[in-house]
């Protein structure tokens, strides 16, 4: 194939690439606004230490505030104290939550040999359930699917006893679930206890 | 623009849709006319994904580009803004405004009316078909006066990068008139759903 075609401006990339805050996605620049400061300070530090001198020295801070008014500027502080605080906390409620709850894998007797494996407590963890049913239905090539439970909330059916795996490939897989938060649990129908 | 936006799945356009998308594209922002084939390669598979409120979002390559709330005017993604910053008339802000803005409030007229704030100077009047001598003065100002109802980004006082992107609800002549009441209603901002959603 000749290529006849001549492009009129010479073709070069002409886009900026521009790079964003690794914790909370703006550009650096605006990280102050972002709720998690000191967070992006130290990522920005690491990363890319020639920007965190541009934005975050001394200099640029003096020159950044100096055209508010001294006003502005404290109330400017205490706003970004205020949610700064609140990230935290929230960002403390969420680890709490994660350290509190507990996976459940249910292996439920289904018809004499056969069995399901319900797995719930999930979105705890910050998970999209639908997406993680079908991981599992990949993995272990089942059906695989979301269901309601009489309780509220819901929970992921897998067909199959694949309790064990389940919990491999969870702990593989997602490597912010402490092993301890998993629980293995065996539901007979009848109600025997095992 | 909402606070969190949950992924939808992405569908291809016919390269009919596309190409009509590129034409519409370039009448509402000429400048574009030099980056179009980098934003838009004919080749390239544009998808578009279904958010809420009917909002579409094209994607291509996992990188958002527009996005379209009912059928209004194309406004472009923040991360476009960024890759193309002179591609799109822009006015800026002081710097008490940004956290205002990056909150999700409606950007009034004084933040744009102070000193640290730049609106168009106003030197050209007329709108040109491939936008010619649109551009930022050394003074940061735009060169065209914008109308109502205009898409416009935002950029602020002592940053390089835009911050929001917008319909303008008065056009800037008016704001530098009156000086107060709204100027941008429903931005699309850093931090917003539509900038935190995942596309790829």
């Amino acid at each position: 194939m000749a290529d006849t075609e001549q492009p009129e401006v010479p073709s070069e990339p002409q886009s900026r690439h521009v790079t964003y805050c690794g914790v909370c996605t703006l550009p650096p620049e605006y990280c102050e606004y972002g709720g998690t400061v000191k967070k992006c300070q130290d990522w920005l530090q690491k990363a890319y230490p020639a920007m965190y001198e541009q934005i975050w020295s001394p200099e640029a801070l003096e020159a950044a505030t100096a055209s508010l008014s001294v006003e502005a500027q404290k109330r400017a502080a205490k706003d970004a104290q205020k949610k700064a605080a609140q990230a935290e906390k929230a960002e403390q409620k969420q680890a709490d939550k994660m350290a509190n709850s507990v996976i459940t894998i249910k292996r439920v007797e289904r018809n004499k040999r056969k069995f399901v494996t319900a797995v719930s407590g999930l979105e705890a963890f910050g998970l999209d359930l639908k997406k993680v049913a079908k991981e599992f239905g990949k993995k272990f090539a089942t059906g695989s699917s979301v269901t309601k439970v009489p309780s509220g909330g819901e929970e992921i059916v897998v067909q199959g006893d694949v309790s064990d795996e389940i919990e491999e490939f969870l702990l593989e897989k997602y490597k912010d679930i402490p092993e301890d938060n998993i629980e293995l649990v065996d539901d007979k129908k009848k109600k025997a206890s095992s | 623009m909402v606070a969190s936006i949950q992924t939808a799945p992405k569908s291809k356009l016919k390269s009919s849709v596309q190409r009509s998308l590129r034409q519409s594209l370039l009448t509402t922002y000429p400048l574009l006319h030099r980056y179009i084939d980098e934003i838009l390669p004919k080749k390239g598979s544009l998808e578009a994904m279904k958010l809420p409120d009917r909002c579409t979002l094209y994607v291509l390559d996992g990188e958002p580009l527009f996005f379209q709330q009912d059928t209004t005017t194309l406004l472009p993604h923040l991360k476009l803004v960024h890759r193309f910053p002179a591609a799109f008339p822009s006015i800026r802000i002081d710097r008490g405004a940004i956290r205002f803005v990056l909150s999700g409030a409606t950007l009034m007229a004084p933040g744009l009316t102070s000193t640290g704030g730049r609106l168009p100077s106003g030197i050209l009047t007329v709108r040109t078909e491939d936008g010619a001598g649109e551009g930022l003065d050394e003074e940061d100002r735009w060169t065209r006066e914008l109308e109502k109802g205009e898409p416009v980004i935002v950029r602020a006082e002592g940053k390089t990068e835009a911050c929001a992107v917008g319909f303008l609800v008065m056009g800037t002549k008016d704001v530098k008139d009156k000086g107060k009441g709204p100027v941008i209603e429903d931005a699309h901002y850093l931090g917003d759903g539509l900038w935190k959603l995942a596309t790829d």
